[in-house]
């Protein structure tokens, strides 16, 4: 199979490359991701929930011990006063990214090998963006007016600040979070029908039935869905940029060094799209090899999101040199100060192991074996990943303990409810992949089905008619006008 | 093939169901009932089949415009409420800027555009495709259950002018269909 799958990359395909391994029809492709769902729990599928469940316990332990007592538990202080809380927000909406760059942007581009990987990639998002929502809302602290932030009218006659970077985040990320929510369900509903119409139990029937609108793969409908979803697409990949051009400009709005840059918007995205493929490639590979998709989720597919790392996490260390540079060549005395204090720092060591995970890690990858070694991917994903946190801790912390004057500086620790609620946000995550694994299709199935070589109507399978047809023996003359409905 | 009637229908006819094997068949089966002046017919297939809409003569979606308007109305209404806010509601001097100071309303005029554009996307799409409709004649059809699966169909309403449940199911055993059947009326 190895070998396979290893000729099959070292050859370069005219035309259409195989997508999808072992030539399947389009009933085994329904038959292999729709069986996932279908068939009893696996007893693996404990060995990842049970653990997943438990971290989410504690994250409501810490939770409401944060509500109870004031973010005070947190290692918070003066100067530090965002630490791991907007760290693991900007983690987890930057792992979102990824997502929508794969479910709209590879769309835009016809890169239809997304479509192997595209539902849970955008599952993944959906996630990543519940979890990055958490942590604003709970530093907030007095939670109980986080509604003061929708411009809801109120007796106190009082509306939010529109002007203020903070507040365009609370619009990007709910946004965000909605459009990819519709995304995801549109595309969902093709395959929805497919459990619905497989369905063997009556809860079945009606749950899938009930999410699937009673679609029935009319040709009409397509029409105005396809339109749909490549609207979505269209929207899709604006807003994502947008999102994370605002999470920067949380800070680049600010007068803070360190914060005040105007290349935080391309840098936060790229690196946004650099974790959040190493946390697809994570799950890819768990996912793959859990539920025998390697012939449809394949070393191709981990070729070309290594690419992607590699490129992004280039673009995140040439941003990281671009910093360092300017804060020299703006002659700025505190600007400089900052970043010296980053690399030599108290700091330093998270600096360095931000430089050593995003910027020297992924170098691996202009090697072929090492975009094809499904051990080298795993372990690469989870050091990336561990190192783009770094980067947002590096960037929030670093910039704030050595205020202006030395008298208030300072440096933060974290506590064990810093701890709990980061691992938390973990549980919260993959419970929810683990549920999504579960109960839903995890492969976009009618969109798989529309790269096999079959799908085509004028393709391999057709050739014998379209022959007739160059030939000039067309089985039907030409549309009458007036004869489309 | 035969044409095969599993069952003749107590009531009055839906409409006639064909089934063909693969995309190809499919496609030239649609061009050809296209041609025979067909209007109130479709086709059912597991995913969208490249250029299916084209033979079966069907106009671009009019989506887009409604997600355009719906779009253009977020994004205005997005604007007009920053605007109302702080020039006339509850106007306050924040960072010396002047009430109306309209670069800063910019990142949430868009996405309030795209927010309102993505619900007009979804919900025009439903709404154009008639859904949700749980209940459909069609669903009758035991073959018709691997629609979302690996079989390719095509409908024709029984009040299609040119409709005749023998003539009709005649030229569609003889597009290649694999199997035809007379679907009855919900009601």
């Amino acid at each position: 199979m190895a070998q396979t799958e290893a000729e099959l990359l070292d050859n370069p395909v005219e035309g259409n490359p195989t997508l999808i391994l072992r030539s399947p029809d389009f009933h085994s492709i329904t038959e292999v991701v729709a069986e996932a769902v279908e068939r009893p729990t696996p007893i693996g599928w404990w060995f990842f929930f049970i653990p997943a469940v438990a971290l989410l316990g504690l994250l409501g332990v810490a939770v409401s011990w944060l509500f109870w007592e004031g973010i005070g538990i947190w290692g918070l202080n003066i100067p530090v006063g965002w630490a791991w809380d907007i760290t693991n927000f900007v983690f987890w909406v930057g792992i979102g990214h990824a997502g929508t760059l794969i479910s709209a942007i590879l769309f835009l581009f016809r890169q239809k090998w997304r479509t192997s990987i595209n539902r849970s990639a955008e599952a993944m998002t959906i996630f990543a963006v519940m979890c990055a929502l958490l942590f604003p809302s709970i530093h907030v602290g007095r939670v109980w007016v986080m509604y003061w932030v929708f411009p809801i009218p109120n007796q106190m006659g009082v509306w939010p600040n529109f002007r203020s970077p903070l507040l365009w985040d609370v619009f990007a990320v709910s946004v965000y979070g909605t459009v990819s929510v519709l995304f995801w369900y549109v595309g969902l509903i093709p395959d929805l029908a497919t459990m619905r119409d497989r369905a063997k139990t009556r809860v079945r029937k009606l749950v899938y039935g009930f999410f699937a609108l009673g679609w029935r793969g009319s040709v009409r409908n397509w029409n105005h869905y396809e339109s749909a979803y490549l609207v979505l697409a269209a929207l899709a990949t604006p807003l994502v940029l947008s999102v994370h051009s605002v999470v920067s400009m949380d800070f680049a709005v600010s007068l803070l060094p360190g914060w005040h840059t105007t290349i935080f918007p391309p840098y936060f995205v790229a690196g946004a799209i650099f974790s959040g493929f190493a946390m697809v490639v994570t799950l890819m590979v768990i996912c793959r090899t859990a539920f025998r998709l390697e012939h449809i989720i394949t070393l191709r597919h981990f070729d070309y999101m290594a690419k992607i790392m590699l490129v992004t996490g280039s673009m995140v260390g040439y941003a990281y040199s671009t910093e360092f540079f300017t804060s020299w060549y703006s002659g700025n005395p505190y600007e400089f100060f900052t970043f010296m204090n980053r690399a030599l720092g108290p700091y330093a060591w998270a600096y360095w192991i931000m430089i050593s995970c995003n910027v020297i890690s992924p170098q691996i990858f202009w090697f072929k074996k090492a975009r094809t070694s499904i051990p080298i991917l795993f372990a690469s994903s989870i050091v990336i990943n561990i190192g783009m946190w770094f980067e947002r801790f590096v960037i929030i912390v670093t910039s704030l303990h050595r205020d202006f004057l030395p008298s208030a500086w300072g440096y933060f620790r974290p506590t064990i409810w810093d701890v709990s609620c980061l691992l938390g946000s973990f549980g919260l995550f993959f419970t929810m992949f683990c549920l999504f694994v579960r109960f839903l299709p995890m492969v976009a199935t009618s969109e798989v089905k529309t790269v096999l070589p079959q799908a085509d109507p004028h393709g391999h399978a057709g050739a014998e008619r379209e022959s007739r047809h160059h030939h000039g023996r067309r089985l039907s003359p030409e549309p009458a006008p007036g004869s489309a409905s | 093939m035969p044409f095969l009637v599993n069952q003749l229908p107590k009531g009055p006819y839906y409409g006639i169901l064909a089934e063909f094997a693969t995309p190809t068949d499919l496609y030239h089966a649609c061009e050809r009932v296209r041609d025979e002046g067909f209007t109130k017919w479709d086709a059912h297939t597991p995913f969208p089949v490249h250029g299916l809409e084209k033979a079966m003569g069907i106009r671009r979606s009019p989506l887009p415009w409604i997600v355009l308007v719906a779009g253009l109305s977020g994004a205005a209404g997005g604007f007009g409420l920053q605007w109302w806010v702080h020039a006339s509601a509850y106007p306050l001097v924040i960072s010396g800027k002047p009430y109306f100071s309209w670069p800063a309303f910019i990142p949430i005029t868009f996405e309030l555009g795209v927010l309102f554009a993505a619900f007009g996307a979804v919900l025009g799409m439903l709404a154009l495709n008639r859904l949700p409709m749980h209940h459909h004649p069609l669903f009758r059809s035991k073959v018709f259950e691997r629609v979302t699966d690996d079989a390719f169909f095509i409908s024709i309403e029984s009040w299609d002018p040119r409709f005749d449940p023998s003539a009709t199911g005649k030229l569609l055993t003889s597009l290649g269909a694999r199997s035809v059947e007379l679907l009855e009326s919900s009601e």
